[in-house]
């Protein structure tokens, strides 16, 4: 009986998810008084995850793994859960995990929770708490099974520092072949992503056209945030569809969420409502956005953007 | 190349969600039901297999009779034929157990699913789906080729994209970027009169394992009101953000 976690790395190095998901492990491990266990593929510090009340990780190193692929992760978490004994496995929301998640519980005979955002509000039944409606919503869900698989949220726990002392164990895997391999990556690596970013900076139609992105981008470099957009800015192509945030997009949990030039039509809205922080610039003191923000400028975008960039890199000069 | 694109049934993006029964059933009261969008751009993307590689393409939904005005217009949009199971949906599990039955028994080459259904948002239902079978899988995928039984696809992933290379048989759990949104198709006449003459068989439901079930919902709480700050005095605005909200 244990806890198992799937701590994701990126270039060896612990994603915050993962101790997130560490943080969120812990407190439940403490009501259910059992330890928790994080598996870490091809980490190069793997005892750093100890600071939030990891107890042991079982490290796996192999090369074949070092490129993502669903079904191999999938196997390997299956095999450590196993060995470990393991009733509550959580993974996290990345892209990488949502794609494994399914085929996880499926090799776990586990019931399966995505999107919980809250620790179980009770053990026996086992009820989780998650989004469900697109953010319009929640679900107290059961879940019945001997092995659990919850996928966490981002933002929904926080980071929890509980320092510890976590064993390293060397854990060997069997891997099967698969019929599936990667031939391609193409990603950003300068920019901050969507998933990671503690800040979002996002435009709307209200732009009037992709030329005007310069202020966005440059908001965005000053804040160390990422850039988002409306749905019909990608559908027009002004922006990337990887941008698209909203109901039918990409969910946005952040802790701030800067919407520019954006109404806040309910499908935009659903996709950001978990998002902690919202500031509204906007035009028209009328748009809906302003109803579900919690600080809102009424101006125009070309001229209250520009001066914000000033003055926060003034503010940043002061403070850091 | 046999195709099954799986399509969930769910509440049209502008509804507001409320819930009956001391808040443990969702309420359909007034509710337009849709298509799930990411459903959509997979059966768009189906009917252009269907039309420049002579594909078939087949769709399906797990649900009770209601479901069939939804399956009319996959129909109306030039699916084949359609098949309902005759059922309430449980849960994720359940729903792939029921679905890759059909995938079995049709000796289907690609199905086509969703990322996520836009109501209980599982994104559960086509990897569980590809684990039972043992098919192969691509998530959050956003662009499919395929010549004979190779197929190359790309998925999203955080901060970019992926290229896979694969075979059939293989499900997808599909998403804008398969089609365009300018490439969905609005039924015309000529094809909702198509649509009425098309099969829609009705089979039951096998037995099925369920592992989960919603107990009841909560709103999110709402929200305090706006504070606004002049567009002249943006030194406040950093001021609260820092101060007050802590977030930069
Ligand atoms: C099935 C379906 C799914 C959808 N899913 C999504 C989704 O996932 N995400 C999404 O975003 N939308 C979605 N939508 C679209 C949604 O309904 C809205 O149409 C869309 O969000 C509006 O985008 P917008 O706010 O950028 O544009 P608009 O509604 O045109 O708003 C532009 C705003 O900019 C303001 N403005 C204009 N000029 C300036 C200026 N100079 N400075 C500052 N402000 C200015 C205006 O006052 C206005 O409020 C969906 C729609 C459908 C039908
Ligand atoms: N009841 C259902 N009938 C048919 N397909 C479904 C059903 N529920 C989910 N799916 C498919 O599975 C995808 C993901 O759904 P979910 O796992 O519920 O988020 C959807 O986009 C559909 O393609």
């Amino acid at each position: 009986m244990s806890i198992l976690i799937y701590a994701e790395t990126q270039d060896g190095q612990y994603s915050k998810s993962a101790f997130e998901l560490a943080s969120y492990a812990h407190a439940l491990a403490s009501t259910l008084n059992t330890s928790v266990t994080a598996l870490a593929i091809n980490a190069s510090d793997p005892k750093s995850i100890e600071r939030y009340g990891v107890n042991k990780v079982l490290e796996v190193k192999n090369t074949v793994l070092s490129t993502f692929s669903a079904q191999l992760y999938a196997n390997v978490i299956s095999q450590a859960a196993k060995s470990d004994g393991s009733s509550i496995v959580i993974v996290s929301s990345s892209a990488d995990s949502k794609f494994l998640a399914p085929l996880l519980a499926v090799k776990l005979e586990a019931a399966f929770a995505s999107n919980v955002v809250a620790l179980p509000t009770s053990i026996a039944p086992f009820l989780v708490k998650r989004t469900v409606f697109t953010n319009k919503a929640f679900g107290i869900t059961e879940l019945n099974s001997d092995v659990k698989l919850l996928a966490l949220s981002k933002n929904a726990f926080g980071l929890i520092e509980n320092p510890s002392i976590a064993s390293v164990v060397a854990f060997d895997v069997t891997l099967p072949s698969i019929t599936q391999s990667v031939t391609g990556i193409d990603k950003a690596t300068d920019k901050v992503t969507i998933a990671d970013a503690e800040i979002v900076v996002s435009a709307g139609r209200g732009l009037k056209g992709p030329e005007n992105w310069n202020i966005i981008e440059e908001l965005a470099e000053v804040l160390g945030a990422a850039t988002a957009c409306s749905k019909p800015v990608s559908d027009m192509g002004w922006r990337p569809h990887g941008e698209h945030v909203g109901q039918t997009g990409k969910p946005v949990a952040s802790n701030l969420y800067i919407a520019i030039g954006i109404s806040g039509a309910i499908q935009h809205l659903a996709g950001i409502n978990s998002s902690k922080v919202k500031v509204v610039i906007n035009t028209d003191p009328e748009a809906p956005f302003f109803k579900a923000a919690d600080y809102g400028v009424v101006g125009d975008a070309f001229e209250v953007v520009p001066e914000l960039i000033e003055k926060l890199k003034v503010f940043k000069s002061q403070n850091s | 190349m046999k195709i099954l694109v799986c399509i969930s049934h769910v509440p049209d993006t502008t509804s507001k969600i409320n819930f009956t029964e001391n808040n443990t059933q969702f309420d359909p009261n007034g509710v337009q039901f849709i298509i799930n969008p990411n459903d959509e751009f997979g059966l768009t993307r189906a009917m252009w297999f269907k039309e420049k590689q002579g594909a078939t393409v087949d769709v399906v939904t797990v649900g009770e009779v209601a479901v069939e005005p939804t399956l009319r217009k996959a129909l109306a949009i030039g699916a084949d034929a359609a098949i309902r199971i005759n059922m309430t949906p449980q849960d994720g599990f359940s729903v792939a157990q029921q679905l890759a039955k059909v995938v079995q028994d049709g000796n289907y080459d690609l199905v086509i699913a969703g990322r996520e259904s836009i109501d209980y948002n599982g994104g559960m239902v086509p990897g569980m789906m590809a684990e039972l079978i043992g098919a192969n899988f691509v998530n959050n995928c956003i662009s499919l080729t395929i010549q004979d039984n190779s197929v190359i696809a790309e998925r999203e992933i955080d901060g970019g994209k992926e290229t896979l290379t694969t075979k059939l048989p293989l499900i997808i759990g599909g998403q804008k970027g398969l089609v365009e949104e300018s490439d969905l198709r609005i039924p015309n006449m000529r094809g909702i009169m198509m649509a009425r003459q098309k099969p829609l068989n009705v089979i039951d439901p096998i037995d099925a394992i369920t592992k989960s079930s919603t107990k009841s919902f909560e709103k999110p709480e709402s929200k305090g009101a706006v504070t606004l700050v002049d567009k002249d005095n943006l030194d406040q605005l950093i001021n609260l953000l820092h101060n007050e909200a802590k977030v930069i």
